[in-house]
């Protein structure tokens, strides 16, 4: 028996089973998902000599600037708890991530234009793809984060296995904003931009580069900030202390995952329509 | 014989465009919301917007071959889109059964920095080949693309022609049901078009296919009902693809002459078929085996010898197919007060049914100076039963012995 699609304008399947195929297409389209993945990294860094090193540049420039500031005395950083340096450095690393992710699927989506206007395969082969990647970067940097530990003295704590976990709650929370933010991304390019400036404030309210102050406007907003739970949690698996935002942390993984089904399944809709839209 | 099942149905389909860019984004923002819905209400035009494809149905069972016709922006390619499932349809449904492959796009998925056996693995994944299914067919893929020599080079330093011949090597080694193939061959050089041809004779059998091409011949050669769209709408459709391709060539009657050469010694030249059967659209039309019959008529703004006329006759396509003989000086035709009239004859035309068009020189008789030239200066169709392909349909008699 011969597998039977049917297009039309009215959308009469249910939420239940347009998610039940977009899962179905994600497990089909696992090849392709990482030959995509693949095929990205390579040409990337084909045409460069520096290569994996540009992974980690953006974060350690941040790094390396506030961390002469502080010693400086320019900025003067309240008690972080641990050797600043590897703060800082974690707290960017975490935060590249984390935007890398909420720009993924956009960006995958976007250079996939060319063809997701003229053959029909699962589109959700995209955004996998561009997890893969991030993991593929997040995994550079984790190396990195490594040695860092290492070279301040904090070594190894058993906590660290649990690192990757943390990681994998970082790019589910950015995957999912990003999810609701690709359909009309596509059709508007404000869209890019006011994200990209949006993350710059949101860098300042979301301890990256400082711990969250005793008081103030500034507490008040960190707390309340989804991303703090995340890159305080992960920090603090990192080096080995007990984290002490998990409850907010475990709210956020937990809203993340029914959000991420429903940004699969809006996306998943939104496709053609935008498909349209650029051909047209 | 019985009825294969039918692999393609397609009712009532329509889609709208919108003429404006922002205003699209902002329509595709709303349709954003409401594709949410059950998006049950009916869909009205818009402000600034159109029907690109209008109320099309039809049919189509395995081992039959549609093919779409029309000219730029008819809908063609819209019409395509939708049936691949790219953009969903404004009304009517479409329902397909099987495996559906798609020649649109030769090499999606190419990256140029990356060598052609990287691009087979990138292409063939997103036509949706397993790593499997490329690791046995790669050798394949490369033979029938002919490039081996140049496999492992960057695709960015190929050719258009040889990225389409690897992109249609991967595309090749798909097992539709349903085929749809856009103008994607006319790249190749004909050596690769032929061969893909070839390749398509071979799943043709297998295959509901749907075809566009603005190159008729190949229409002719594999498609066994066509639609001919127009502005979106069906302005034929059936199995008579000979009286399709026939309208379709109409469309493009040009009644424009275009003056290539004139030395301003001939103020008025005028060409026009004797008795025609009748006039269909300002076109004389003639039967097949009639006379074909000029009257020419030639206006001089000073006293001359009579120049010599070179008359070419062209098909549809724009293909020289013959000339008649020329006049010479024992043919006796004289001017007179400046003006020169005389009839032109060829008997029993035997070009095959369609649309030719004239082209005329005048020359001066002995030094073959060109007086004036003139391409499309009359167009003439005949008509015919049978639809060949070759200009000629050459009369025979057939006996035993």
């Amino acid at each position: 028996m011969l597998e039977t699609r049917v297009y039309q304008k009215e959308n009469t399947t249910r939420f239940g089973k347009l998610l039940g195929d977009s899962i179905r297409d994600i497990l089909s389209s696992r090849f392709l998902a990482k030959q995509l993945a693949i095929r990205d990294i390579k040409s990337q860094y084909r045409q460069s000599y520096f290569g994996l090193l540009w992974i980690f540049v953006a974060p350690l420039g941040t790094a390396l600037v506030w961390i002469f500031l502080n010693n400086s005395g320019t900025v003067n950083v309240t008690d972080t708890g641990m050797p600043y340096p590897v703060y800082v450095f974690s707290g960017t690393l975490l935060w590249s991530i984390i935007t890398e992710s909420i720009n993924s699927p956009m960006s995958s989506t976007n250079g996939a234009r060319s063809i997701i206007s003229k053959i029909n395969f699962p589109k959700e082969a995209l955004i996998i793809s561009g997890i893969y990647k991030l993991m593929f970067n997040s995994s550079v940097k984790v190396i990195l984060l490594i040695v860092l530990l290492f070279s301040f003295g904090i070594g190894f704590n058993w906590s660290f296995l649990l690192f990757p976990l943390a990681l994998l709650g970082a790019v589910l929370f950015g995957t999912t904003v990003g999810l609701f933010l690709t359909p009309i991304g596509m059709l508007y390019s404000d869209i890019g931009r006011f994200i990209s400036l949006g993350l710059q404030f949101l860098m300042y309210a979301t301890p990256v580069v400082y711990a969250i102050p005793k008081e103030g406007v500034v507490k008040t907003l960190m707390e309340y900030n989804p991303i703090s739970p995340l890159i305080l949690t992960a920090r603090d698996l990192a080096i080995g202390a007990i984290p002490d935002h998990l409850s907010y942390y475990f709210l956020v993984i937990g809203l993340c995952i029914p959000l991420s089904l429903i940004g699969l399944v809006f996306y998943r809709i939104s496709i053609p329509i935008i498909v349209e839209r650029l051909s047209a | 014989m019985e009825e294969k099942e039918v692999l393609l149905k397609v009712e009532g389909l329509s889609k709208k465009f919108c003429k404006d860019l922002k205003t699209s984004l902002w329509y595709g923002v709303k349709d954003l919301f409401s594709g949410l819905g059950k998006n049950k209400g009916e869909r009205l035009l818009r402000p600034k917007e159109f029907w690109a494809v209008q109320d099309i149905n039809f049919e189509l069972r395995r081992g039959e071959c549609l093919g779409l016709i029309g000219h730029n922006g008819a809908g063609k390619s819209t019409l395509l889109k939708i049936l691949n499932g790219l953009i969903n349809p404004d009304s009517g449904k479409i329902t397909i059964s099987g495996r559906v492959g798609a020649l649109i796009e030769l090499g999606a998925g190419f990256n140029p920095i990356l060598t052609g056996r990287e691009n087979i693995y990138n292409n063939g994944a997103v036509l949706g080949f397993t790593k499997k299914e490329i690791d046995d067919k790669v050798e394949e893929i490369i033979d029938f693309s002919e490039i081996r020599e140049f496999i492992d080079m960057p695709v960015q330093n190929y050719s258009s022609g040889m990225k389409v011949r690897l992109g249609f090597a991967v595309a090749a080694q798909m097992e539709p049901d349903v085929l749809i193939i856009d103008e994607v061959l006319a790249v190749g050089d004909l050596g690769f078009v032929l061969k893909c041809f070839k390749q398509i004779d071979t799943i043709l059998p297998n295959t509901a296919i749907v075809f566009v091409s603005h190159s008729m011949p190949m229409v002719s050669r594999i498609c066994t009902q066509i639609i001919l769209l127009e502005k979106g709408e069906v302005a034929y459709q059936g199995d008579d693809v000979a009286k399709a391709i026939d309208k379709y060539y109409t469309r493009f009657a040009n009644n424009e002459n275009d003056v290539i050469f004139d030395d301003k010694t001939i103020t008025k030249l005028e060409v026009s078929v004797v008795q025609p059967r009748s006039l269909v659209d300002d076109i004389p039309q003639l039967e097949w085996g009639d006379d074909l019959k000029f009257r020419v008529k030639c206006n001089f703004n000073t006293k001359i010898e009579t120049p010599q006329f070179t008359i070419n006759i062209f098909d549809k396509e724009q293909r020289p197919i013959a000339v008649l003989t020329r006049n010479s000086k024992e043919d006796d035709l004289i001017v007179t007060d400046n003006l020169l009239e005389f009839t032109v004859t060829h008997k029993e035309l035997q070009l095959s049914k369609g649309m030719y068009s004239v082209n005329i020189t005048a020359t001066e008789m002995n030094t073959n100076t060109t007086f004036i030239r003139v391409n499309g200066i009359l167009s003439f169709q005949i008509t015919h039963k049978d639809e060949v392909w070759q200009p000629f349909l050459l009369k025979a008699d057939f006996k035993n012995i």
